[in-house]
């Protein structure tokens, strides 16, 4: 009997723990906005349906040659690269931040530059 | 391709009720209205089917041993990686030497994509990724491209590359990444804003002016006047593709 209730006691020793690390949570995403100004459209907006504008854009813009848009990559990323590392990825990057909080992949980086005004450089052939 | 409309009738009739009730309104019909978009600053019209881009290469002012275009070219699209076998790396533009064995003439000219009016890569393309604007030019989009690569295959000019590596060089508005077909884009980005394609410039900068770059639709631009005086020839004509690249002097 005795036995019993220091195993249930541990059980439920463990389960406390367990919640209370679960209450402090994985970290909230760094969001740093370090060129506060206005956005195309407001923050509640542009956190439910940023995906949606920039889809309906990107075809737009590659398929039928609209450009200068108001929602468009480019102008996300110059406005909100860090002003550190210049980027909108890396670990307190605007997009990836939250992007792993939420743990939505994008795949934007293995093509878009992720860095505003980069400039890259040829090579001779 | 259409775009995907993922409107909903609630998000419609919401918004319709805020327009209503906002300034932004504009009665197209008694009962019927037409909600208007403010913007800051309007976007560009687009792609127009009136336009079609188009090239002359005069092969006899093109210099052998002269590859400003291949640079401006790389350098404008950011192709820049090194790959272990050179055969994989990205050619949007190439130099290519002929000689005639028995005449013994040479020429030399760039090849690149010739803007196909009926592009056979854009027939195969199985997910609809190669596609041509209205405008005539040519490209890829990247987000539908699965890199399966049957575009190459049926390219009669071998105009395309395939990205074999990661790549984190690009620039901000030239996209490009592993996995996916590519190739000459008659430098979009600078055509949209009203600018020459970085290869046409290269050469002018040379100073061997052999390339000429416009709108073949509009009488009175330059390349549609000197093909209409002078006879230029469509790489492969028999293939009936008619092409946006014309050369002049093979």
């Amino acid at each position: 009997m005795v036995r019993l209730l220091a195993l249930m006691a541990f059980l439920i020793m463990g389960a406390v723990a367990s919640l209370a690390a679960h209450a402090a949570g994985v970290p909230k995403p760094v969001i740093k906005i370090e060129n506060p100004g206005q956005c195309i459209a407001a923050t509640e907006d542009m956190r439910v349906n940023h995906m949606n504008m920039l889809g309906h854009q990107r075809d737009r813009s590659l398929r039928q040659g609209i450009r200068g848009e108001k929602a468009n990559l480019n102008g996300c990323i110059n406005c909100h690269a860090s002003k550190t590392t210049g980027s909108v990825i890396g670990k307190d990057g605007f997009c990836e931040s939250c992007h792993t909080y939420t743990a939505v992949k994008v795949d934007c980086w293995q093509c878009h530059q992720p860095k505003a005004g980069y400039k890259a450089a040829g090579i001779k052939p | 391709m259409t775009e995907p409309n993922d409107k909903s009738r609630r998000g419609f009739l919401g918004a319709a009720a805020v327009g209503a009730a906002g300034l932004g309104v504009a009665a197209i019909a008694p009962g019927l209205h037409l909600i208007e978009v403010s913007q800051a600053s309007a976007p560009s019209q687009g792609a127009s089917s009136k336009v079609r881009w188009g090239m002359l290469i005069d092969t006899t002012k093109c210099a052998s041993g002269c590859d400003a275009c291949v640079k401006a070219c790389n350098t404008e699209n950011g192709i820049n990686e090194v790959l272990k076998d050179p055969r994989q790396a990205s050619q949007w533009i190439r130099k290519i030497d002929l000689k005639d064995p028995k005449s013994g003439i040479a020429h030399s000219l760039p090849m690149m994509c010739q803007h196909c009016e009926h592009p056979p890569c854009v027939d195969v393309c199985p997910t609809g990724a190669s596609m041509k604007r209205a405008d005539g030019i040519v490209l890829v989009d990247r987000h539908t491209c699965i890199g399966c690569r049957y575009c190459m295959l049926a390219c009669p000019y071998k105009a395309r590359s395939f990205v074999h590596m990661t790549l984190t060089e690009q620039n901000p508005e030239v996209p490009r990444g592993q996995g996916c077909v590519e190739s000459c884009t008659f430098c979009v980005q600078r055509v949209d804003k009203g600018q020459i394609p970085a290869c046409v410039e290269a050469c002018a900068n040379a100073e061997h002016n052999a390339m000429l770059f416009g709108d073949l639709n509009d009488l009175n631009s330059a390349i549609a006047q000197r093909v209409a005086q002078v006879k230029t020839t469509q790489v492969r004509a028999d293939l009936k593709l008619n092409v946006g690249v014309r050369y002049q002097g093979i």
